[in-house]
């Protein structure tokens, strides 16, 4: 079969590098799937799981939103923040999410660090569910 | 003439400064080392970005964006990236140096122009100056992540989108080679001359140009702060450690002058007393 290479990479150095099948992911206006040969394309992403298909192995990263780039023979994932399942902070992500969870709880006043608190809510629970899954 | 004590104890306080110094060199050594492979770690985000967003901003015309459009200068901002101890020779006062006469030649009053501090020392300088310091970060670790920077690189994109200043540039030291460090002032808003080696792509957008450049601009005007921090810790710790080099080569001779003067002085002392010994016997004679 076909493969196709993809890379996450992060300010903090790349995170990901492989040939895989296939990639599937959500992209802000919905699930997207691609398979080698795909026509050049970019996407914003939605915080989310990127699933890296290689034979019977899925393979999950977790990414904080970042950007999508397809080529014909590559596809890059540009994002601020991704970790590779095996490589999450199960313990970490679990304080993240309390926390966050306390704040939404006391501020309902401050618009700003309410969206904050929820982006980072959202980024937790993409962790943990992504961590489970391996 | 001191005294052999006087000389004795000066010995050893320069021999333990010495210690010091070279313990802080190698310190310096192993984390520029870091620093210089967490700058390389970056390359391949940065030359990534940058291809997207120059296929996209130049394959698409007629794309508007806040940070893509040049308006006319009523403000400007600054960024600059010091470090937050000294001990690191010139590195410091050369790029706030640069800052300040930039200021003082394009400026007439504090109204035009705000600054952003990265750096303990680069706030204190132009907070001691009556300077306006809209914004500081200190406490940035030697070895950076992005999630520590994120917040105060965000919020000067921020500013610059909500007009608080129409442009922005950047001054930090870029790390060429251990010896050779250059101040640089880099341009950062509004984004004029995104250019990129690799080949343009035409894209399909999904959904449109606009709303992935909404993404896209932030992240790489946020990426542009980073690498320059990241250039600047190898920048730093390559300064410190050169310095630090040179306090040693100078505890060094000053110690090896002093036991010259030392040994001297002790010869002066015995042969005084042999003399003293020999003029002794001689009077009892």
């Amino acid at each position: 079969m076909k493969t196709i290479k993809v890379s996450v990479v992060t300010p903090d150095g790349p995170v990901y590098e492989s040939e895989v099948e296939m990639v599937s992911t959500k992209a802000q206006s919905g699930e997207l799937g691609i398979l080698p040969g795909h026509i050049p394309m970019v996407a914003p992403l939605q915080i989310g799981s990127v699933r890296l298909k290689n034979g019977a192995k899925t393979e999950y990263v977790a990414v904080s939103g970042g950007l999508l780039e397809v080529r014909p023979d590559q596809v890059s994932i540009l994002a601020q923040s991704a970790e590779v399942s095996d490589s999450i902070d199960v313990e970490r992500a679990l304080r993240a999410k309390q926390r966050a969870e306390e704040r939404l709880r006391e501020q309902q006043r401050a618009h700003v660090d309410f969206k904050r608190a929820e982006m980072a809510l959202q980024r937790a629970i993409n962790r943990i569910s992504i961590a489970e899954k391996r | 003439m001191a005294s052999l004590r006087d000389i004795k104890s000066r010995i050893t306080s320069t021999k333990k400064t010495s210690q010091i110094t070279k313990a802080m060199q190698m310190v310096s050594a192993a984390k520029m080392n870091r620093a210089e492979m967490n700058a390389k770690a970056f390359v391949p985000y940065m030359t990534k970005i940058q291809e997207v967003t120059a296929s996209i901003a130049q394959g698409s015309k007629g794309v508007q964006n806040p940070l893509l459009t040049s308006r006319p200068v009523k403000k400007t901002g600054y960024v600059v990236i010091s470090s937050d101890r000294g001990l690191a020779g010139a590195y410091n006062s050369n790029v706030l140096r640069q800052l300040f006469n930039t200021i003082k030649s394009r400026h007439k009053s504090n109204d035009e122009f705000a600054i952003i501090a990265i750096g303990r020392v680069a706030r204190d300088f132009f907070k001691k100056r009556n300077m306006p310091v809209i914004l500081d970060i200190i406490g940035v670790p030697d070895q950076p992540s992005f999630a520590e920077i994120k917040d105060i690189a965000s919020k000067t994109v921020g500013m610059f989108a909500d007009e608080t200043f129409d442009e922005l540039f950047l001054y930090y030291t870029h790390y060429v080679s251990a010896i050779q460090l250059d101040v640089t002032e880099k341009k950062l808003l509004p984004l004029t001359d995104i250019k990129s080696e690799g080949k343009l792509t035409s894209y399909e957008f999904e959904p449109s140009a606009e709303e992935i450049l909404d993404v896209l601009l932030p992240q790489y005007a946020e990426s542009l702060i980073y690498g320059a921090l990241l250039d600047s810790k190898a920048s730093e710790h390559a300064a410190r450690m050169t310095a630090m080099k040179n306090a040693t080569d100078n505890a060094n001779d000053l110690i090896s002058n002093l036991s010259l003067v030392y040994n001297r002085a002790r010869q002066a002392a015995i042969t005084q007393e042999i003399t003293e010994i020999v003029g002794g016997a001689a009077a009892l004679e």
